[in-house]
């Protein structure tokens, strides 16, 4: 231990040092990139993603009939443990501030916490899509694998569109589990009431047969589902999107928004 | 320099802090005493724009904290040395507020080196940390970005009797650097042996402010009543400021002949009238805490 005595004395000025500038927003993501992968938690989540997304395929590798062993119906395997997993990922981002209340160091550094929002949003976002990335890559391999060992179709046949909308699913997923975070700004409930709204949601709608011409429209799960069926969104299906879209993912993260810019950062 | 003018915090029909209203000057050590829960930490999240002030402004280096651009370079922060994420380690901590400040690496090997936390200490998860080592990672991170004023609310809880020496010299050292430093605490024997001047909050209300000599060598005289509130009455109706001790007396800055006149004519027997010796701070402080005990009894 030492104490600090060989440095100079302050300059003593009335005013901040004009030679330091503002947290350029680069920096500001970096940070927030870094948080999400350098706790267990995060790291042990990104972990679980690709292991789900190879043990999906590896499990469709041997089950699937060889005529469905294509590129498209790989990528289509990973899509579901994918969109359980990434919304995670947006959740502990905003909720970690919180539950672990690191907020109290991060506001400080960074006052202006609509910065921090967005940095964080991106952040996930570009984890997100990176994640896409390589579930495309273990796709492609395992279509290859599959040619080559398994008798399978083999076929690379993939349209722009399916990209598109493969992208689309999980951005929606992971937006949502974001805006659930910033709603309820605690790990445990945002993750519990992220899978069990949807879920008794579906079922309601799945139940009332008066309700399933809505369903689409009012429920997300129903409104993104072709994705799955069809690998892709037709015309409609935006259209069901952007509804349910707006209930469920951009009406949270406005009020999410709103809760993070008032609410009081403290300990306890 | 900090500025706190007028500040204000109600919650539901609570008011926390009160028209609080004082300056830390550069070059010195500025004690925020006060009991648990009379404000000290609702009035310094609201001086780093995490809590929104119902009333009031506070300034640092003449400007709000929220307009200062990338505080961490001019304010070191500790609020709460447990507020950290138990899942990374000390290093790691810090090398986020380095990448955040913009500074280079070798800052943070630095830190862990001047607070006492080398080798693999600084290498562990800070949920494995004593209180002790949150606190001294709280106080690298606050001097991270080498700024000149520091907000420091208890930093002494869990550090033991050498790590309290070690941050007192850091402290002074600090300000006679011509740094600003506002560090708090409940206990007023923490806070006299390296304070230069002394903030004392009740209730939300600021009831002492002054340089430590003043306020521990308080001038004026203690006089005891043989009824307390006839005596309390006289001294308001002589208009009179006082402090109440906690065993009925009052320290009222008046001389004792002054005092004398005025319970002569109020007609209020008196049964000791002396200077008061000083523990005037002491008392009060003693008084502040056993009423705030008093009140969470009766809850």
């Amino acid at each position: 231990m030492s104490t600090a005595t060989d440095q100079a004395p302050f300059t003593l000025e009335a005013s901040p040092d004009p030679a330091v500038t503002a947290v350029p927003f680069t920096r500001l993501l970096r940070v927030e990139l870094r948080k999400l992968v350098d706790t267990r938690a995060g790291f042990w989540l990104l972990i679980a993603i690709g292991l789900c997304t190879v043990a999906v395929i590896g499990v469709f590798l041997v089950v699937a009939d060889p005529e469905h062993l294509t590129f498209i119906d790989f990528v289509g395997a990973t899509a579901t443990p994918q969109s359980i997993l990434l919304p995670v990922l947006g959740i502990l981002a905003v909720t970690a501030e919180w539950s672990q209340r690191t907020g109290l160091v991060t506001f400080t550094l960074e006052p202006s916490r609509i910065r921090v929002a967005i940095a964080k949003l991106v952040a996930v976002v570009l984890v997100g899509l990176l994640a896409v990335v390589v579930a495309l890559g273990v796709a492609g391999l395992s279509n290859g694998a599959g040619m080559a060992f398994l008798d399978g179709s083999g076929s690379w046949n993939l349209e722009a569109a399916n990209v598109r909308d493969f992208f689309a699913v999980q951005l929606i997923g992971i937006l949502q589990g974001f805006a659930f975070g910033m709603l309820l700004m605690n790990t445990a409930s945002a993750i519990v009431l992220y899978y069990v709204i949807p879920i008794a949601w579906s079922v309601l709608f799945s139940m009332v047969a008066a309700l399933e011409n809505a369903a689409p429209w009012l429920d997300l799960n129903t409104a993104i589902a072709p994705a799955f069926e069809q690998q892709t969104f037709r015309a409609a299906d935006w259209a069901h999107i952007a509804v349910a879209g707006t209930i469920w993912v951009l009406l949270p993260l406005a009020l999410g928004l709103i809760r993070l810019l008032r609410r009081e950062v403290r300990s306890a | 320099m900090i500025t706190v003018e007028e500040l204000s915090k109600r919650y539901g029909g609570h008011q926390s802090v009160d028209r609080v209203t004082f300056q830390a000057q550069p070059g010195s050590v500025t004690g925020f005493l006060g009991p648990n829960g009379a404000g000290k930490s609702t009035t310094m999240r609201m001086m780093t724009g995490l809590t929104r002030p119902t009333a009031g402004r506070s300034t640092i280096l003449g400007v709000p904290y929220a307009e200062l651009p990338n505080p961490g370079r001019h304010v070191g922060v500790l609020l709460d040395a447990s507020a950290q994420h138990n899942g990374r380690t000390g290093r790691e901590v810090l090398r986020l507020g380095a990448t955040l400040m913009g500074l280079r690496r070798q800052r943070v090997d630095e830190m862990l080196e001047i607070v006492g936390l080398s080798g693999d200490e600084g290498d562990r998860r800070v949920g494995n940390y004593s209180l002790g080592m949150r606190q001294r990672l709280g106080i690298a991170h606050a001097l991270l970005g080498d700024p000149q004023v520091l907000i420091l609310d208890e930093p002494a809880n869990g550090l033991d009797p050498a790590g309290i020496h070690w941050m007192r010299g850091l402290l002074k050292t600090f300000a006679d650097r011509g740094g600003t430093v506002l560090l708090s605490s409940h206990l007023l024997h923490e806070i006299e042996v390296v304070a230069d001047h002394l903030v004392v909050i009740g209730r939300g209300v600021i009831v002492a402010d002054g340089s430590k000599a003043e306020l521990l060598n308080a001038v004026g005289t203690l006089v005891r009543g043989l009824e307390p509130a006839a005596l309390a009455r006289c001294l308001d109706a002589a208009g009179y400021t006082y402090q109440a001790t906690s065993d009925g007396a009052y320290v009222v800055p008046a001389t004792r002949e002054e005092i004398a006149l005025a319970a002569a004519q109020y007609g209020v027997v008196v049964t000791e009238l002396r200077a008061a010796d000083g523990a005037g701070l002491e008392d009060m402080f003693l008084q502040l805490t056993a009423d705030d005990a008093r009140e969470k009894v009766t809850q």
